[in-house]
């Protein structure tokens, strides 16, 4: 039977006070070997100080082709930001 | 989906790249962007890989600790480069097997350099100097092509790069401040390497087919011969202050057009290489498919293993 190690993406934190960035993917037979082997290829200079790893098959992602439906409801939402509210010059610290 | 859908999804998708805005993996791209990249990238991560052996070929010969440290975590580099490159190309939706099975059975390409053998330790010294300087200036560009993975691998790569030329010129720039013995030796790999590294940016412009279609897509944004031009220019003052010379008669400085004029480049030779035919083609292939044939039991026996502690896991649960 030809079975190939699955596939795990990998997350890093630069340092303590950033969130973890995704930083690619790997194959690795199990979530042990694979923190391992990201270790090796994705930290070799001090890049990070802790590293997630998660199997590629458990991310849902969401569809390009729905980006509309998802994301553009927020373009008419203008009152979201500061700006939007006029307020005289010499007010300050606001 | 009807041509004209297509052609829609098409003109979107070329005025994405016109803004210089990436495409990443799962979103509609023509079957040609695909397939090209898939051969590209993957032609790239074959390159990283096969040049791990020439160069592993002298590390246990490596004459000091601090070269043999160096020359390692070098070629350690390469591997890291495969893996990143290879991981960038399975986003596009080929998988690790598919692509290793294109290596070993010839389908994929690999860059010709490393057909070339490694007769002496200047030859590591050469190979960091010239072949990493070359590949450089090829990769530079890359770090802005429009597919979003290979960009972001291509930052990683070159920012790890530039160590690996300099090892090579220090190595290089050793050998020329010693006994006349070892700086004949690097004079003798810079005649063997030079012209080999010239032609790493392929066909000259005229004979390369894919060249303008690849500057649409940012998958290029010199040509051939304006990069090659660029290594020219950059690498002959460095052989000066070594004191070498670089093999070729023609080679001389255009005060007009402030460039190096340079020999016409042997491309029977070129092809040849490409075609199979270089000095070292089937040891390469041979030493990657023994790698991967050996390997096998060490793979099957990890999997065995995580599945066994999966199924612990589970009885425990019970």
């Amino acid at each position: 039977m030809k079975k190939d190690w699955p596939l795990w993406e990998v997350f890093v934190r630069s340092k303590n006070g950033l969130e973890h960035r995704h930083f690619g993917s790997l194959h690795a037979s199990d979530a042990e070997m694979a923190i391992k082997n990201a270790r090796d290829v994705y930290t070799r200079r001090k890049e990070g100080v802790s590293i997630w790893v998660v199997e590629s098959k458990n991310i849902k992602a969401s569809n390009p082709d729905d980006n509309t439906v998802l994301f553009d409801p927020a373009d008419d939402k203008a009152y979201r930001h500061p700006t939007f509210y006029d307020l005289p010059d010499n007010v300050e610290h606001m | 989906m009807s041509s004209n859908e297509i052609k829609n999804l098409e003109n979107i998708f070329n005025e994405k790249i016109a803004r210089d805005e990436k495409i990443e993996p799962k979103d509609w791209m023509p079957e040609k962007y695909r397939k090209t990249h898939i051969r590209q990238i993957s032609q790239h991560a074959h390159s990283e890989i096969v040049g791990m052996l020439p160069e592993g070929n002298w590390i246990t010969r490596a004459p000091s600790l601090r070269r043999k440290v160096a020359l390692l975590a070098k070629v350690q580099d390469e591997a890291g480069h495969g893996l990143y490159l290879y991981s960038a190309c399975e986003t596009l939706g080929i998988s690790r097997e598919e692509l290793y099975d294109q290596l070993h059975t010839g389908k994929a390409k690999y860059s010709s350099i490393f057909n070339y053998p490694t007769l002496t330790w200047a030859d590591i010294g050469a190979i960091g100097w010239l072949v990493d300087g070359a590949a450089i200036i090829n990769q530079v560009p890359l770090c802005n092509t429009s597919f979003g993975p290979y960009a972001r691998a291509m930052v990683r790569v070159c920012k790890e790069e530039s160590f690996h030329q300099r090892q090579g010129y220090e190595i290089m720039m050793t050998l020329c401040n010693g006994t006349k013995e070892q700086k004949d030796m690097a004079q003798d790999a810079l005649n063997r390497w030079w012209w080999p590294s010239l032609m790493m940016f392929g066909p000259t412009d005229d004979e390369s087919t894919h060249t303008e279609q690849s500057m649409k897509w940012k998958l290029k944004r010199k040509t051939n011969d304006e990069l090659r031009q660029q290594f020219v220019d950059q690498t002959v003052p460095q052989a000066d202050i070594l004191g070498l010379k670089v093999p070729d008669e023609n080679l001389k400085y255009n005060n007009d057009t402030g460039h190096y004029d340079f020999g016409e480049i042997d491309w029977s030779e070129f092809w040849q290489v490409v075609k199979g035919h270089g000095k070292c083609n089937k040891e390469r292939i041979s030493a990657r498919k023994n790698a991967w044939n050996n390997g096998k039991w060490v793979r099957d026996a990890a999997l065995a293993y995580a599945d066994k502690q999966e199924s612990r896991k589970t009885k425990q649960a019970v």
